[in-house]
């Protein structure tokens, strides 16, 4: 859910959506509008606490005149455009970027990717067995969380969520370029040696589960993570008096990993390495 | 923001290289030695991260003069900008003529690109490696296009070592800056040891081109000694020749001298500037229709309107000398012979847009334009043609010159705003548009080189004499960089609708011509029975191609078109930022499809060709910017035009 902050009204502006006149406020987005019309746009690297960097190119739609599709995350809704979000070519587009983005990466662990593979009839295999995959082991190297970069589709998240759009840490960037860049910490070290404060910001925005819990990364190694058993519990941070919310994610009597409700207005998804990865106390049994 | 810094320390020598830039430093946040009183105040804050647009100098400091970019380096560097590491390293690592490894000091660019290729880049490469071996202290690079294509094969020597001698070009106004010549020696500061490099050397480039396996090795053993580079008019056949607007001053003055520039006719377009007020000035520009020769092909006088009119201020304008599009090297050729012109035109388009700052973004394979334009700018601001008081007109002006690190995707205009900025060279998102939010935020103007020169005879001549050269909608004169299978590859000026068999024909056509490119990689093929296409915006987009950059490039029938074709696709597989899915990973696709059929044809190759298409279709609809919506233009043209795999 986008938290939409009271303010002073906005101007309506009117256009068409797929043949339909509508009418959004100001400054919307198309994909706003979209949402609002009970449209169902697929997007990936759109976040609901981020501003997108519209680099996945699945939400695309067609915009008379315009002499290429255009990101309805980012693009913002003008008076009197008209819009197409399920013409032949913008649905040919996101059928070959979910093809590509398959073919190259693991998206096993992306939530509703498969239905859009259904969807859009995407066959990520005809490129052949020898397509180039990013292809690279899981980096396991502290006891909070772990990289694996087979599954990152270079959506920036993480690289926002952790600079100036949230963290201001800016321990993470994209290096290398291509085919070849990568999510990177300075001199792609490992994350004990970089500049990371382990708030796991970067771990709550990613789409892909290319970051995740070292928690949940064992458990689905072990074939023991079932999303399907577990409780989610939204709480409040006992640590400080900021007073941060926190969703417990509990399985098997354990908490397995937190989150946070982005929709708080305080903190829009995001704590620190207290409230995120500090819970081994309220489960040790000795 | 959090900065933290690793352990890792420069040596002596990096450090001097970044305090040869940025002065030394002034406490211990910026990495001096610790005083008293350090701790009692800290450093931080929007003035401190306001010099982040000198990361992309300071990684050329260091690597100018070490070869590569240590860690410890790195980190001095971002400690003294105020720059987060792994930001830095995202930057550092985005450049192809940067390393984060070791590596020899003197690094070898071979070019493999179209024009090379085909003049026996390849075995140039193999005999240079079988003679540089592990230990010989060079390493071999293939790289793209090097902006030599008429004189190809060709190769690039880069050695880095200390600066051989103080700069002896002003420094920029308001604070040091990376002027791209030698940086003043490093100061020597008591109780560390004198700076040392390896094995004494002094940095050095030397062009090799045309070159043989010997006539590199011997430049990458001792670049210093290698020999000089024709003068830039070895490259204009047409050097000399009567009615020539663009060229005309190439081959004929002085590159060095100001004074030989005012002599043949210089500065008298900027005197006509003062007379007319910048909006007489864009006035004449659009009445004279010059449209940007950058390739897009988008009119000059709406572009500084546009501009000159924002309400939000400073205004910048960027020459975009990055020049980077294979079997390019226009720009180049008029950058070494009349350097002068250049620094002239931005000063009247700074003036027309309301700018007070110019930056010229010069790709870094250009050691030649890099020297000469340092020292034009350098004597137009020593004498009162750029600087406080330009002419004594009261108008502000002064250009800076920015080297490029080897990256196509810095021509894109917003990529290219990035670059200067110490970010990576990715593109960004339009809209909004450069004229409203373009380097550092502000209303920009970008114009390639060759459009910026347009403009003097544009004012000297007047709009209407302008115009009545070319045709209606395509107006004024054009260069052309021809190259390939012709007998006197180099740059044409030709007014606008001169057919391309008529240019082909003054080049000098070889028998047997199987297809040209037009346009460069992003372009498209034509073939041989298609002369007559008049060389104009409308003729050929009539014609269903592109005059982009203004690339003639002939291939006759000894060229394996397959091998083409995959070369361009590597190229773009390889220049590609990376920032979106359709161009990062569908650039990577072509390659292979590519690959797949190089050897197939007909109903064997039909499936890869479909899968191609529909790659190809994506790319050019759902990419960010024009290099993924073009890097399937000259395959589609091949296989549409040519019959590549029939
Ligand atoms: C991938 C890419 C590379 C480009 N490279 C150059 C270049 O090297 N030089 C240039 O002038 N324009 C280049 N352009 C075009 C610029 O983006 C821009 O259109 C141009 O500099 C505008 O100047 P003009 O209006 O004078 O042509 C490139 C565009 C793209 C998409
Ligand atoms: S690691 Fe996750 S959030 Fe970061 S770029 Fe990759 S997919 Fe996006
Ligand atoms: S998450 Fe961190 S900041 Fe938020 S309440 Fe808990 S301890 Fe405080
Ligand atoms: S089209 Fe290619 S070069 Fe352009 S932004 Fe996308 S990935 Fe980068
Ligand atoms: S969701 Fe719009 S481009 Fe990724
Ligand atoms: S210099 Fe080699 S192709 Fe241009």
């Amino acid at each position: 859910m986008t938290v939409t902050p009271l303010g002073i009204p906005r101007r309506l502006l009117e256009f068409t959506l797929d043949g339909e006149p509508v009418r959004a406020p100001e400054g919307s987005t198309i994909l706003d509008a979209c949402r609002s019309a009970g449209k169902d746009v697929p997007t990936l690297c759109q976040g609901d606490t981020l501003t997108p960097k519209n680099a996945c190119r699945v939400c695309v739609v067609e915009v008379e005149g315009a002499r290429t599709l255009v990101p309805a995350c980012s693009r913002k809704a003008e008076a009197g455009m008209e819009v197409r979000t399920d013409s032949e070519r913008a649905r040919h587009s996101r059928k070959v970027v979910l093809e590509l983005l398959a073919s190259s990466v693991d998206l096993s662990a992306t939530p509703q990717v498969a239905e859009w593979i259904k969807e859009y009839e995407a066959k990520p295999d005809r490129f052949g067995p020898d397509a180039a995959r990013v292809d690279e082991e899981p980096r396991v190297d502290n006891d909070l969380y772990v990289r694996d970069y087979d599954k990152c589709i270079l959506c920036y998240k993480c690289v926002d969520a952790c600079g100036d759009q949230w963290q201001n840490t800016f321990a993470i960037s994209v290096s290398g370029r291509g085919f070849d860049a990568r999510i990177a910490v300075e001199h792609d070290a490992p994350l004990t040696d970089s500049a990371c404060v382990y708030c796991g910001n970067c771990i709550e925005v990613c789409p892909t589960g290319a970051l995740s819990f070292k928690s949940e990364f064992d458990m689905r190694a072990a074939g023991t993570w079932d999303e399907s058993a577990q409780t989610e519990t939204t709480t409040v941070c006992a640590y400080c008096g900021v007073g941060c919310n926190l969703t417990l994610h509990v399985q098997d009597n354990e908490i397995v990993k937190v989150t946070s409700p982005h929709d708080n207005p305080v903190t829009h998804g995001n704590l620190c390495i207290k409230g995120r990865f500090g819970y081994q106390h309220v489960q040790n049994r000795g | 923001m959090d900065l933290r810094f690793g352990d890792s320390k420069p040596t002596d020598e990096e450090r001097a290289a970044v305090d040869a830039l940025l002065g030394p430093p002034e406490s211990s946040w910026e990495g001096a030695d610790r005083s008293d009183a350090d701790l009692r105040w800290a450093r931080g804050g929007r003035a401190a991260r306001e010099r982040r647009d000198l990361l992309l100098p300071g990684l050329h400091a260091v690597n100018d003069r070490v070869g590569w970019i240590s860690e410890g380096a790195l980190d001095y560097l971002c400690r003294r900008l105020t720059v987060p590491p792994a930001e830095a390293y995202g930057v550092a690592t985005f450049y192809s003529m940067f390393s984060v490894k070791p590596r020899p000091a003197t690094v070898l660019h071979v070019c493999t690109d179209l024009a090379c290729a085909g003049a026996g880049a390849a075995e140039l490469c193999t005999g240079a490696e079988a003679r540089l071996g592990l230990g010989s202290g060079v390493s071999v690079e293939r790289s793209p296009c090097l902006g030599l294509c008429e004189r190809a094969p060709a190769a690039l020597v880069v050695r880095a070592g200390a600066p051989t001698e103080p700069s002896l070009a002003p420094s920029a106004p308001t604070r040091p800056v990376d002027l791209g010549a030698a940086p003043p020696l490093p100061l020597h500061r008591p109780g560390r040891p004198r700076p040392q490099t390896p094995d004494g050397l002094k940095a050095a480039t030397a062009v090799v081109a045309p070159a043989t396996v010997d006539t590199v090795v011997l430049a990458a053993t001792a670049p210093e000694t290698a020999p000089a580079e024709p003068s830039a008019a070895a490259a204009v056949p047409q050097a000399g020749h009567e009615g020539l607007v663009l060229l005309s001053r190439v081959g004929v003055v002085d590159p060095a001298s100001l004074d030989d520039y005012r002599a043949h006719g210089g500065y008298t377009a900027l005197r006509r500037a003062f007379d007319l007020g910048p909006a007489g000035v864009i006035r004449e520009v659009t009445d004279a229709g010059l449209v940007g020769r950058g390739g897009a092909a988008f009119p000059t006088g709406r572009k500084w309107q546009a501009t000159a009119s924002q309400p939000d201020h400073p205004h910048y304008l960027v020459c975009n000398a990055d020049e980077s599009e294979p079997g390019t090297f226009k720009d180049r050729v008029v950058m070494e012979g009349d350097p002068y012109a250049l620094v002239e035109a931005m000063t009247i388009a700074g003036y027309a847009v309301g700018a007070r700052k110019g930056y010229l973004y010069l790709r870094g394979e250009y050691p030649r334009a890099l020297a000469r334009l340092t020292h034009a700018i350098g004597q137009a601001r020593a004498r009162g043609l750029l600087g406080d008081d330009v002419l004594g007109q009261g108008y502000a002006f002064d250009i800076e010159v920015r080297r490029g690190a080897g990256a196509y995707i810095c021509g894109e205009e917003t990529a290219l705003f990035n670059s200067i900025e110490g970010y990576r060279g990715e593109p960004r998102s339009k809209p909004p548009f450069p004229v409203e939010k373009g380097l550092f935020g502000k209303p920009t103007a970008e114009n390639n080189v060759e459009t910026l020169v347009n403009v003097l005879p544009i004012l000297t001549r007047g709009a209407e004499a302008y115009a009545a050269i070319g045709t209606e909608k395509s107006t004024g004169p054009k260069l052309f960089c021809v190259s390939g299978s012709v007998e006197r590859p180099g740059v044409y000026e030709l007014p606008f609708g001169a057919t391309l068999g008529e240019l082909l024909t003054l080049a000098g056509v070889r028998k047997r011509l199987r297809a040209v490119l037009l346009g460069g990689a992003a372009g498209g093929f034509v073939r041989p029975d298609e002369l007559d296409i008049p060389l104009t915006f409308e003729g050929t987009r009539e014609a269903g191609t592109t005059l982009g950059s203004g690339v003639v490039m002939a291939f006759d029938d000894t060229v394996p078109l397959p091998r083409l074709l995959l070369r361009i696709a590597e190229f773009f597989r390889d220049e590609s930022c990376g920032q979106c899915v359709p161009c990062r990973v569908g650039t990577v696709r072509q390659e292979e499809a590519l690959h797949r059929i190089a050897e197939r044809t007909g109903a064997a190759a039909a499936g890869d060709i479909a899968l191609l298409r529909e790659v190809g279709r994506a790319m050019r609809d759902a990419s960010i910017c024009g290099l993924g919506q073009t890097a399937w233009n000259a395959v589609e043209s091949a296989i549409d035009r040519l019959g590549a795999y029939e």
